[in-house]
């Protein structure tokens, strides 16, 4: 016996945003435009959080200076992602990792590559943590997280 | 401290893929269970807390406007709480500070979500901001790998044993949920099927997460006046704890994590628990991966760090073990996320209260509840007791 | 006048499979058929359009269906000529809260044709599209007697 189906809807919500940058980041993605990594320093605790950041979010103390780190840093920890959902930013495989820069305090998201991605056994017997990893950049610069097009293992 | 707060009793809907009914009727099907089991009078209520994941889940933005209806709301005041995963337990909170200041006697708590209305990935990673975060984390699957690995790699466990320790957790799991009338997935695993299933972001396999729900849970929450006119057995409020770290994923540490401690921390303190292990019967767990789910038992002082996975291969943890964790089947069994951490409050009240049927651990008499929320930000847990 | 930075221009888009349930789905049925069904509940009479589940005064579930009359008396209205993002069609918007006969709530709709005299009281009448889909809008708009 056929049970009847209720309707379903199929519909897709669009919202368009026009988000402000502000100072802050302003300034972090001029310094990509350099090839730098700009970080901030906090002149209660002396700790530099990367990105730049207007305030310390533990001491609460207002912050302006910047100051540069390393291109260069050693992964935390990473996730190789192979499958995909709807509007993903970047396209899978990809890794994400967690990599502490020389210099800074917290840890800066972004991606690993320059390997070869199409065996997750393989990945693994490559990419370790406390491995050290460089930025690699892309030519072209648009004041965006992705001006660095990935971290690759430092040989 | 705030007036004793008591947990009358709640109802649920039987959580799965629901099509069947639209969104505001699904919610009413676990309000009107929750009415009936508890004997209250939508009219006597003094409030309505309600709160789902990012409304844009479902579509549809405020969701508690939406429900004003079914919430039976008419009339009366209504708080909204919205922490993404840690939701539930945020709900069970503001109830129990609503109740404990004075300021109000009964209390309909509600919490949902319909995940097969909208895709789940897509709209969680709206909590990224667009600047950064967002192109390096991959949904929940991502953030949890990254946690976990890192923690397996700084104690130094082997990867086999924590896989090993996790494929027990997916086992015991699927398993109880058969004793669980509510549950979403009830599945007899072998650790071959578990092992070797499809690989969502290593190590991590289907059966180690969580799958994709419909579903609300609604509770009744008083004061002890209110609860002894009531005259149903209540559970007791006796601990609350929340904790949350800075929003960007890389500033704290996620092993030694701090929010998950210092939640249980604050809620054993009030409640007088100095050796959870052994003062707690039950623990419902907030486990939509069974990997993270290890470091939990670590961070709430169950065990030392590190021994997660040697005790939870011991039995431990299991239904029969010395502290039974998510007998219901948990967060890996059933996940409509806005109701998922209240589900944990309402099963550790069914436990207290020797009204948990099939999957009641015998003699239970203090139970924790646990959620978490964000990417790894924001941890919540509530003791209840049976006095 | 403080400095001003640039801006990130972004669109989210969320794709979702929304659930009618039986109630919503067999008042589109009834749209399919040309006709507009309400649902009477048995405590204080009133009859509801669109047809509910459960009545919002009384809370008590609804499996009373009625069909309602397509005419009715306008309660409120308002009117643009404005684009704004999401508009359905073209041109100038009408919407208008409407009385439909023997029923207990306002039914939000469409208001067209010529609208030259209308006002709040005005009485109206449901123009329908020639294809339906069983959808909210397979009623075109309602019209002016």
């Amino acid at each position: 016996m056929e049970k009847k189906e209720n309707y379903v809807i199929m519909d897709e919500v669009t919202i368009p945003y026009e988000l402000a940058y502000g100072r802050t980041w302003t300034q972090f993605f001029d310094g990509f435009r350099e090839e730098k990594i700009l970080g901030s320093k906090c002149p209660k605790c002396g700790r530099v959080l990367v990105p730049m950041r207007s305030f310390c979010p533990r001491c609460f103390e207002e912050i302006s200076q910047a100051v540069e780190v390393s291109q260069e840093g050693i992964i935390i920890s990473w996730a190789l992602t192979e499958y995909e959902y709807f509007g993903m930013p970047t396209k899978p495989p990809f890794i994400g990792a967690l990599i502490k820069l020389d210099g800074s305090d917290t840890n800066f998201l972004h991606l690993i590559g320059g390997i070869d991605l199409s065996n997750p056994e393989q990945v693994r017997k490559t990419v370790k943590n406390g491995m050290r990893v460089k930025a690699v950049w892309n030519p072209e610069k648009k004041g965006h997280i992705m001006d660095i097009k990935y971290f690759e293992p430092v040989k | 401290m705030g007036k004793k707060v008591a947990i009358v009793g709640s109802g649920q809907t039987m959580h799965g893929r629901r099509f069947d009914l639209a969104y505001p009727e699904l919610v009413n099907e676990a309000i009107e269970s929750c009415l009936i089991n508890t004997g209250v009078d939508a009219k006597d209520l003094d409030g309505v807390v309600f709160g789902t994941m990012p409304s844009m889940m479902e579509g549809v933005a405020l969701t508690h406007f939406y429900f004003a209806d079914v919430l039976r709301a008419k009339g009366k005041p209504i708080l909204k709480t919205e922490t993404c995963g840690s939701t539930g337990v945020s709900l069970a909170i503001t109830a129990y500070y609503w109740i404990a200041s004075g300021m109000a006697d009964l209390l309909m708590v509600v919490g949902s979500e319909k995940m097969n209305e909208g895709d789940a990935q897509a709209t969680m990673t709206t909590i990224l901001e667009p600047f950064y975060q967002m192109y390096f984390i991959a949904g929940a699957p991502g953030v949890f790998s990254m946690q976990s690995q890192e923690w397996s790699v700084r104690f130094g466990i082997p990867e086999e044993k924590v896989r090993d320790a996790a494929t027990r957790l997916s086992i015991d799991h699927h398993n109880d949920a058969f004793g669980n009338p509510y549950a979403h997935i009830k599945q007899r695993l072998t650790p071959e099927q578990v092992n070797t299933a499809r690989i969502i972001t290593y190590p991590v396999r289907l059966w180690d997460v969580c799958p994709t729900s419909d579903g609300a849970c609604a509770m009744i929450f008083a004061s002890e006046k209110m609860a002894k006119k009531l005259g149903k057995k209540a559970a007791w409020v006796k601990g609350v704890g929340y904790s949350g770290e800075e929003y960007w994923f890389g500033d704290s540490d996620k092993v030694m994590w701090q929010s998950a401690i210092q939640a249980a921390k604050q809620a054993y303190d009030m409640a007088g628990i100095k050796n959870p292990r052994k003062e707690l019967d039950v623990a419902e767990v907030y486990n939509p991966f069974t990997f993270q789910e290890l470091l939990y038992y670590e961070c709430f002082g169950f065990c030392d760090f590190g021994q997660a996975c040697d005790l939870t291969l011991k039995g431990m943890f299991s239904k029969d073990g010395e502290l039974p964790c998510d007998p219901s089947g948990g967060t890996l069994c059933t996940n409509p996320i806005g109701a998922t951490g209240l589900i944990r409050v309402a099963e550790a009240a069914m436990q207290v209260t020797g009204q948990a049927g099939d999957h009641q651990i015998p003699g239970a008499k203090q139970a924790l509840a646990h959620a978490m929320g964000g990417v790894d930000q924001y941890n919540g847990v509530m003791i209840l007791g049976a006095k | 006048m403080s400095k001003e930075f640039s801006t990130f221009k972004k669109v989210i888009r969320l794709p979702h499979k929304y659930g009618a349930g039986p109630t919503f789905t067999r008042f589109y049925e009834g749209l399919k058929q040309g006709k507009i069904y309400g649902t009477k509940c048995p405590e204080c009479g009133d009859v509801l359009v669109p047809s509910r589940s459960m009545c919002p005064k009384c809370h008590v579930n609804l499996s009373e269906w009625v069909e309602v009359s397509q005419e009715g008396v306008i309660v409120s209205w308002a009117q643009t000529d404005k684009d704004f993002f999401g508009k359905p069609g073209q041109g100038t918007y009408t919407v208008a809260l409407i009385r439909l006969d023997a029923t207990g709530c306002d039914f939000l709709h469409l208001l067209g044709g010529n609208l030259s005299k209308v006002k709040t009281g005005s009485r109206v009448k449901a123009v329908w599209n020639e294809e339906k889909k069983g959808h909210m809008l397979d009623i075109k708009y309602f019209e002016p007697k």
